[in-house]
Order: structure tokens, then C-alpha cells, then sequence
């Protein structure tokens, strides 16, 4: 059902589990290093291995790293609180169980504040907690790679035990039409959060921050939830936005049709932009949890935790506050560079000199072009926040206008040096000899004599050609507003 | 005190991926019944004022600083897998007929 017609009748209700990898040196319960990409099996010992007689000792950072989180988001820390047993068969882990947290979570009920066309939403959150992430499967055989059908699968232990941090949000109901961005504003933002805090890496192309999106539809005008469903395999901020979308709209038409939701995982295909179903969770998981008996429960120091708040660094949306103030920006124009991960580099564009509105300009323009075309993010442009200031400061002297400066750039995307570089090799200076420039202008009245009397005769507005002349001869080096006024000056009419 | 069922043994069987016949269900439900019951007797002696523990020991906070030590080898890691391949552990279907 087309989106629009499936908001007319439906209210949607979303919640968003996101799962953190945890950036510390070792793994949660014992000393195994936590490299991305090394080869198979090589990051693991008997206590990852729950090889018997083993047993975990919890990471202390990692527990650190969980209350800032939590503080970070607003929530209470627990007091006392205990780590949990899932048990589960299932190879990613190799104990049958994995060590989580159920009933007693780090932190709860905080929350998180997100922008949306303008609009602040608060996210509620539910729960923080702490756990372990799993080992990695690759399925054999069969005809898609995937779990069904496979002949067999095998396992790459070195992922399990990583620290693995969960935020779970309440359930988000009235974001309406908004809804695919507020769930994409709300990891963007969750994303910046785990930046600020240097606790993750928060690389979602990598997995050390994944997505699980729920949702549920409400038919308008019902007070009565739905029945919700879960999509995984979410990798990206911009596939939680068309995750959301593409549920809603799925949805919508199986009840349009008279039809029930089933209660179920669902994987979402990057492809497509669809989702299929996984696993039916009809019938209600059965994890048997229990206190985790390896482990002393954790009762944080309130001192301790007090001074973890104070030590807080500035958080994303306070420092987006600041950096309006300090620019000068709208608010529109401040969402913008958030969305286009622009703010650290205009920022650090400021700090290498260059004026705000011309930082912004350069990022938020040309360059955004280029990232655009290239596919790529903004931050992955073969070009400096100092290289940009530097096109500023050239500009700003008058040695460049803004078309040279825009083929500066591209000089430096593609890897001909520094700005200077560019504009030495391809020879891009303003022509600012007076001579030169007035040759060309004799050059340009000659071959234009219709244009010329016009203007001799008092049509001023017929310069413009002129001008234009002037620019393609020089290639466009010249001082537009220079030679303007030389070719008035010739014509007598200045 | 609730007699553990044989439905409730079939429940865990297949959770704990075990394939019981018949009579083993019901063998075991009397023998886990036992058992519970056992360890329900805990409750009796436990007074109001005796609060439910995970633990023996009254001690909190217990961790290991971020530091790193040396892992297995992958040789050494893969040495009790009853198969191995691309230095990864090799494991039955994980879904059976019924996914």
C-alpha cells in the first residue's frame, strides 16, 4: 500500500533496540583482544570457548563505559544488579548460554531528544544493559548463504564475548508521517552520542552498532496496539529509515486486506528495501533466565557514578546548541549539516580559519555535490578541513573567486596536492595584471562591437555579455567585478 | 507443589535439542519431580526475613581491568572440534525440517 494512504489509516508505533560493541581492548569476561577482521578463531581462549573450568571475570571498563551510556541518556543506574543467564542452543555461542542482563539492568528510564524537521521528539528509553555479542556463522551450502537450507555452518569465535551494550526505547507512538525519520534520527543521534563518549567505534557497516527496528499499526482512531514485528539486519541509518517505511507499508496492506500480523523476525534486504520473514516468534521464546552464578552481582558506588556524570563530555545536541550560537545559523541550516555529518568538519574548518558561513558554504555545496556523485560520506572526500580553509583564505585575498575555487577542490579530490599545489599546476590565479586584462578587454569590445555600442550608447545592461566575454577568454580567471568596471571605463560610460 | 508433566519434559527436551522417546518422558518427569522437590524444601526453612540470594559469597564489584592477554591458537582453539574448516568450527544444520 502506497505510504501516504497507509498513514491515512493507520497510526504507526515504533520501538528500536540497538545493540553497541563496546570498544574496549578485551572482551567482556576475559582477555581476548577485540580486533575487527582477524582471522578466524585467533581471538579466543577457554573462557570465550567455555572450554569447562573456565570462568568470567567482568571487564571493568566495560561496566564504566555502560553507566555513561546510561547517564548519557538520561537513566537511573542501578543500585544492585546481577547479570543474567540466556540459555539458548544455538552454535554463535558456545557456552548454550549467553551472559546478559534480564530483570536488573544497568540503567533505566531515561531518554533522548532528537530533531525532526524542527520538531523535537523524545525518545523514552526503557533499558540499558550490558551482555556479550556472539561468534560470527557463515551457513554452507544451500542455495542462498543463508540459515535455510543450509547444509551445515561453520563458526568464527573471535566476535563472542565482545561487550555488547543494549538500548532498548519504549514503545514510540504520534510521530505519524515522521515516523521512518524519527527512528533515523534517533540512531543518528544515539550514533553521536557513543562518538561523544568514546566508547564505541559505532561503525553500523562493520556491526559494532546494529539496529533492531519494531513495528507495530494502530488502525486510526484505535486505542489498541498491534501486533508487532522485528527487523533485523539493519545496517545502516539510512536502511532504518526505509526499514520502518517498507514494515509500514506491508503492514498497512495485509490489514487493509482483513489480514493479521503475524508476530515475527524479519530481515531487511538493502537491495530492495523489503523485508522478509525469519524465525515465527509465535510461539513465545522460552529463554530460561536465570542469575548468572559466574559472576558478583555489580553495585555501582554512588560517588563514583556521581563523578562519571560530572565527567561527562559535552553532549551532541548541547554542543549543536553552541555551534549554532557561535555560527550564526538557523536552525534548518544547523539540521542540514547534522544530517550530512557535516558539523565536525565545517567545525574543524572554523578552527583552521576559516569563516563559518564560508566553511559551511564550501562543505554544504560543492562538496556535498562531490560526496553525493562519488557515493560516498562527506568525511571520506580525499580533502582536509586545512585544505578548505585554505581555499577560504584564498578566496577571501581575492586570489581565487569561487569558480577557480571550485576547480581547486576538485584539484585536491583528485589527488593533485594541496590547494596551493592546484592552483600553481593549473595555473588558477585571478588574472589581477592590469595589463593582461586590459588586452583581453580590447580583444573582447573588438570582437563584440554590436555590444559595445550598446553599452557606448547608455544600455549598460548590455556589459553583462560583455563581462561574460571578458571571463571566457580568461578562462575564467578573471576579476569579474574588475573588469567590469575597466570595460565601462573604455566604453566612457563609467 | 506442581508435579512436573510430561509436557512440561517434551517443552525442555526440545528446547535443550534432546529427542526423548515416550517413556523416557515419563521417566524423567517423575525423576525431575523428585528433584524440584528437593529443592523446594529451601523455602520451608527460609523465614520472611530471609531474603532470596544467587550467592554465597556477600561480595559485589568483582572485575578485571581492560587489559589484554595472550589468546589460544587457532590450532590450539580448533583441537577438540570434531570438525574444522577455513579454521572455523564446523556444526550440524542449525535449522532443522520444522524452520
Amino acid at each position: 500500500m502506497p505510504y501516504d494512504e497507509a498513514l491515512e489509516r493507520f497510526d504507526p508505533v515504533l520501538g528500536l533496540e540497538t545493540h553497541v560493541e563496546l570498544g574496549t581492548a578485551s572482551k567482556m569476561f576475559c582477555g581476548c583482544p577485540t580486533e575487527f577482521g582477524a582471522a578466524p578463531n585467533t581471538q579466543v581462549c577457554p573462557v570465550c570457548l567455555a572450554l569447562p573450568g573456565s570462568l568470567p571475570v567482568a571487564n571493568a571498563e566495560a561496566i564504566e563505559s555502560t553507566i555513561r551510556i546510561g547517564l548519557a541518556l538520561n537513566c537511573s543506574i542501578a543500585e544492585w544488579c546481577r547479570f543474567a543467564r540466556k540459555n539458548y542452543f544455538y552454535p554463535d555461542m558456545p557456552k548454550n548460554y549467553q551472559i546478559s542482563q534480564y530483570d536488573e539492568p544497568l540503567c533505566t528510564d531515561g531518554y533522548l531528544d532528537v530533531v525532526v524537521d524542527g520538531r523535537t521528539v523524545r525518545i523514552e528509553i526503557e533499558r540499558v544493559h550490558l551482555e556479550e555479542d556472539t561468534g560470527k556463522s557463515t551457513h554452507v551450502g544451500g542455495a542462498t548463504g543463508r540459515i535455510h537450507g543450509a547444509d551445515y555452518s561453520i563458526v568464527d569465535y573471535n566476535r563472542a564475548g565482545i561487550p555488547l551494550v543494549e538500548i532498548v526505547t519504549k514503545p514510540i507512538a504520534g510521530t505519524d508521517a515522521m515516523a521512518p525519520e524519527v527512528a533515523r534520527a534517533y540512531a543518528t543521534e544515539l550514533r553521536e552520542v557513543m562518538r561523544s563518549l568514546g566508547v564505541s567505534d559505532v561503525r553500523m557497516e562493520e556491526g559494532s552498532m546494529r539496529c533492531d527496528v519494531n513495528v507495530s499499526l494502530m488502525p486510526r482512531g484505535s486505542a489498541e496496539w498491534g501486533t508487532r514485528t522485528e527487523t533485523k539486519n539493519v545496517n545502516s541509518l539510512r536502511s532504518v529509515e526505509r526499514a520502518v517505511r517498507g514494515e509500514i507499508e506491508r503492514q498497512a496492506a495485509i490489514l487493509a486486506d482483513g489480514g493479521r500480523i503475524i508476530q515475527e523476525t524479519r530481515h531487511f534486504h538493502e537491495d530492495t528495501g523489503r523485508t522478509t520473514s525469519g524465525r515465527s516468534k509465535e510461539e513465545a521464546q522460552d529463554y530460561r533466565y536465570f542469575p548468572e552464578p559466574d559472576l558478583l552481582p555489580i553495585a555501582p558506588d554512588r560517588d563514583w557514578v556521581a563523578s562519571l556524570k560530572a565527567a561527562l563530555p559535552e553532549l551532541p545536541s548541547v554542543r549543536r546548541a553552541r555551534l549554532k550560537q557561535e555560527w550564526g545559523v538557523s536552525d534548518l541550516d544547523m539540521e542540514a549539516m547534522h544530517n550530512a555529518d557535516a558539523i565536525d568538519l565545517v567545525e574543524a574548518t572554523v578552527a583552521a580559519g576559516a569563516p563559518a558561513a564560508d566553511a559551511r558554504k564550501w562543505w554544504m555545496g560543492e562538496l556535498a555535490r562531490r560526496a553525493n556523485e562519488a557515493g560516498t560520506a562527506l568525511a571520506e572526500l580525499p580533502i582536509t578541513p586545512g585544505d578548505v580553509a585554505r581555499v577560504t583564505e584564498l578566496v577571501a585575498s581575492g586570489a581565487l573567486n569561487d569558480k577557480l575555487a571550485r576547480q581547486v577542490l576538485e584539484g585536491v579530490l583528485a589527488g593533485e596536492g594541496t590547494p596551493d599545489d592546484v592552483v600553481e599546476k593549473r595555473g588558477l590565479q585571478i588574472v589581477n595584471d592590469e595589463g593582461e586584462l586590459s588586452a583581453i578587454i580590447d580583444k573582447v569590445l573588438a570582437d563584440n562591437s554590436d555590444a559595445a555600442d550598446k553599452v557606448r550608447s547608455g544600455k549598460v545592461a548590455a556589459v553583462g555579455a560583455l563581462v561574460g566575454g571578458v571571463m571566457k577568454a580568461s578562462r575564467g580567471k578573471a576579476d569579474a567585478a574588475r573588469a567590469r568596471e575597466l570595460i565601462l571605463e573604455k566604453l566612457g560610460v563609467s | 507443589m506442581s508435579a512436573i508433566t510430561r509436557d512440561e519434559v517434551a517443552h525442555l527436551a526440545r528446547l535443550s535439542r534432546l529427542a526423548l522417546a515416550d517413556e523416557e518422558l515419563d521417566h524423567f518427569a517423575a525423576q525431575l519431580d523428585q528433584i524440584v522437590g528437593a529443592v523446594a524444601r529451601v523455602a520451608e526453612v527460609a523465614a520472611d526475613d530471609i531474603p532470596p540470594s544467587s550467592h554465597a559469597l556477600p561480595l559485589t564489584n568483582v572485575f578485571r581491568p581492560d587489559e589484554v592477554r595472550r589468546s589460544l591458537t587457532p590450532e590450539q582453539a580448533l583441537s577438540g572440534a570434531p570438525a574444522v574448516e577455513d579454521d572455523r568450527f564446523r556444526v550440524p544444520r542449525i535449522l532443522g525440517e520444522e524452520a
